[in-house]
């Protein structure tokens, strides 16, 4: 089973629970196997479309998936998922075009 | 409500006064229903590849930091600050843009160097920021929860 590691501010999402065992053979399981066990934490985890969420990363045995096969990368027995929201702002808007 | 100890906001303010790009950086310490208290801060490097005087973003890599500082110290990971240099303490379009349930957004107005006003935000359950009450204390005395 792969351990995924769940960032402090949602896991209020997760039952508090900071590591969740999982049994998923790539990221799209394991979202949907959180999503089982915990639908409000789905919600911060991808967009509307199923997809990813920008403000999330997520990395694979310290690789993020970003540079591997996004949500089919592979999960293998104890790979280690962490889930790493993005932070970041500013007191302007986003210049969307940089 | 939000307290924090007065030499760990003293700390935050001296981080970012001088400063003229945002500055950015982490806050730990414990939370007891809806009450949290700051007992620690750590700045962290603001990575970002905009312009700096109006953009912040942290790293991968000083997030995880921060997460492995917290279960070290058993203290938890409460939140971001972030300094608003010659803005008001007011969070950003773009900071609600990026902003996640859970965490409280402590934001640092400075004006021409000088600290000017520190307030510090949540998201509701609309996802829209809602103002924190902040108390500051000379120093933190942490009275377990009792058991009964």
């Amino acid at each position: 089973m792969a351990t995924v590691i769940i960032p402090t501010p949602l896991r209020k999402f997760a039952n508090n629970a900071a590591r969740v065992r999982v049994n998923a053979s790539n990221i799209s399981d394991v979202v949907n196997q959180l999503a089982v066990h915990y639908p409000e934490l789905k919600k911060h985890l991808v967009d509307t479309s199923g997809r990813i969420a920008p403000f999330i990363n997520i990395f694979v045995d310290n690789k993020d998936i970003r540079n591997l096969e996004l949500e089919h990368t592979q999960v293998v027995e104890d790979a280690i998922v962490c889930i790493i929201p993005a932070i970041a702002g500013g007191s302007k808007p986003l210049n969307k075009n940089s | 409500m939000l307290y924090i100890e007065l030499s760990v906001a003293n700390r935050m303010i001296e981080d970012v006064k001088s400063d003229d790009q945002e500055c950015c950086g982490f806050f730990f310490g414990y939370e007891i229903a809806t009450n949290r208290t700051i007992t620690r801060s750590m700045i962290v490097n603001n990575s970002t590849t905009q312009n700096k005087q109006t953009y912040f973003e942290i790293s991968v890599e000083d997030y995880m930091n921060a997460e492995r500082f917290a279960e070290a110290q058993n203290l938890r990971l409460l939140g971001v600050y972030h300094s608003h240099p010659n803005h008001p303490a007011i969070p950003s379009e773009c900071d609600l843009e990026m902003a996640i349930p859970g965490f409280s957004y402590i934001i640092i107005s400075v004006i021409d160097k000088k600290f000017v006003k520190i307030k510090s935000w949540q998201l509701n359950e609309r996802l829209q920021f809602e103002e924190e009450e902040i108390e500051f204390k000379e120093e933190i005395e942490f009275i377990l929860p009792s058991l009964n």
